[in-house]
């Protein structure tokens, strides 16, 4: 059974249609990516899908739940969790409390017993404080933890950023494009920690413009092309599609012609 | 030297009153990026409710709760009704809409009370305590020990508990707060209340001493402005600092040169801090990431 299904999805600003009609589904452990040239659409399918936008047409459903339109902290509780393009980090936090704000959900405690500070309160701080230097270790920041976020170099924060959606212990991961601005190595590291969260039962939805890491490890490829749907399929299919090609390099007429002659 | 101390004990008494205004406006800008100049009207509404449900017959104590738990009401109405609606707006769109507001609850507690001069009596008696050749009043010891007691609260509320940790992390990035599972509409509307609550409090200590009517708020919010603007906007220690700074150039100013200018104090001290150091004392320069 899919565990995300995107139904009819479509939202246009003003005029213009920026998604139109676009369904596809993702599977438990499934690397699905999202593709297509600049201004296709993709991170504007990724805020509708995870709650940021309102979308004008179709549904979401996660695990057969319709979750079309619901408030991204009620998503994060569903197992719904998201990094994005442009980074969304806790600044002025430390690296560390970047990582324990995402057990929030789980270490959730009255008032009082926190302010009393109760045996279990401190034991559910501990807890969260060990379960996150495990995620900070898996991404390879353990050694930065006590640092202010926002003195970590891009790439870094890009893997903090993913670290703290891993705290919430999400079914389901959505990607916006996280090897963007990272370098070969810092990319290889995070194609190895995809991969691993994928072979961990976690869903993955990528969106990437990095070409050689979506071919390697996508398990299926959606295109996009002017907020539609244009193809979808496994890796090696894809890039053989006419449509694709002409989308990412243009149509010529002579080939064209050759090839139907 | 008598008239020193006894200049620093009226400056502290104030000053107290002006961070706690000064606490409010850090609360809400911290959570929303809003400077909310209803602020004012939350103290005149904890005294004025205080004021009135004790004339009904009601305990003091009593009293005092319920205006604080009225305002906090009336905070989270403010958020509700008139701020989360136009949430899309620009920040200075919203920062109008609370300036409205404030117009709106004058108008009212005018209609609803009246528009007299209304005191409390003491809490702890009107008999001066001297100390070293200058008197201070019990209940400004109340002024101050209220600030001091605000000030921890909400020191440990922020630093010891998980909501706590949730409003910073709303202020820091609401949408990586959201992410997290953070429900920052519920977060805006308890910063509103905290606030409010803050503002009626400051309200109902500070009555017996300076009186209230339905028009004290506007002067109690412009220089709430200006501590919370001197200390570093949205900085609790510097809301703190701020307040009691204000309150003691107040009370110098009035006591060595003319109580005449004591209100331009505030004044001088916005454009001085908008002048030499826009951030205030405690606040941070804005730096852009590229």
């Amino acid at each position: 059974m899919s565990l995300l299904e995107i139904n009819g999805l479509g939202i246009s600003f003003g005029g213009l249609k920026a998604v139109n009609d676009v369904s596809f589904s993702v599977k438990p452990g499934e690397i699905v990516s999202v593709i297509g040239p600049n201004g296709a659409g993709k991170t504007t399918l990724f805020n509708m899908i995870s709650g940021i936008y309102l979308p004008g047409r179709g549904s979401v459903r996660l695990n057969g739940t319709d979750v079309t339109g619901i408030a991204p902290h009620k998503l994060a509780e569903m197992g719904l969790s998201r990094t994005f393009q442009n980074l969304q980090i806790f600044q002025e936090m430390s690296v560390l409390d970047n990582v324990l704000a995402g057990f929030h959900l789980q270490e959730r405690g009255s008032v009082i017993a926190d302010l009393l500070s109760l045996p279990g309160m401190r034991r559910r701080a501990a807890n969260a404080r060990d379960e996150a230097g495990k995620l900070l270790a898996r991404v390879r920041l353990d050694r930065e933890q006590g640092q202010k976020a926002g003195n970590l170099s891009y790439g870094a924060l890009k893997r903090l950023e993913i670290a703290r959606a891993l705290a919430l212990n999400p079914r389901i991961l959505l990607l916006d494009e996280p090897a963007a601005g990272c370098n070969a190595v810092e990319t290889e590291e995070i194609d190895r920690l995809i991969a691993e969260l994928a072979a961990s039962g976690i869903a993955i939805l990528l969106v990437e413009h990095d070409m050689k890491l979506v071919m390697r490890i996508s398990n299926h490829i959606v295109v996009l092309d002017h907020g539609e749907k244009i193809a979808e399929g496994d890796p090696a299919t894809v890039s053989r599609d006419p449509q694709v090609i002409a989308a990412y390099l243009g149509r010529e007429e002579t080939e064209a012609a050759d090839a139907d002659g | 030297m008598d008239a020193l101390l006894q200049f620093i004990f009226s400056g502290m008494t104030v000053g107290a009153v002006y961070a706690l205004v000064a606490l409010g406006f850090t609360i809400i800008y911290n959570a929303s990026d809003v400077v909310n100049f209803a602020q004012g009207e939350f103290v005149m509404l904890g005294g004025m409710i205080t004021v009135f449900a004790h004339q009904a017959g009601m305990p003091l104590p009593l009293a005092a709760a319920m205006a604080v738990v009225a305002a906090a009401g009336g905070g989270v109405a403010l958020n509700r009704l008139a701020i989360e609606p136009a949430r899309s707006a620009p920040v200075v769109s919203l920062i109008i809409i609370t300036i409205g507001a404030s117009i709106l609850i004058r108008g009212a507690a005018r209609l609803i009370f009246d528009k007299q001069l209304h005191r409390l009596p003491s809490f702890s008696g009107d008999t001066p305590i001297r100390i070293m050749g200058a008197t201070i009043l019990p209940q400004s010891l109340w002024v101050m020990g209220g600030a001091v007691a605000v000030f921890i609260g909400l020191w440990l509320f922020f630093s010891r508990t998980l909501t706590g940790k949730a409003v910073l992390a709303t202020a820091n990035n609401r949408i990586a707060a959201q992410l997290v599972g953070i429900n920052t509409r519920w977060i805006m509307t308890l910063s509103f209340g905290l606030s409010a609550a803050i503002g009626a409090l400051a309200g109902v200590l500070v009555t017996p001493i300076t009186l209230v009517s339905y028009d004290v708020g506007v002067a109690l919010a412009l220089k709430g402005f200006a501590a919370a603007m001197l200390g570093g906007m949205g900085n609790p220690r510097g809301a703190l600092l701020g307040g009691i700074l204000l309150g003691l150039l107040e009370s110098m100013t009035a006591g060595y040169l003319s109580s005449q200018y004591k209100d331009a104090v505030a004044f001088i001290v916005i454009l001085a801090v908008l002048f030499v150091m826009p951030q205030g004392i405690f606040g941070k320069k804005p730096v852009e990431r590229v």
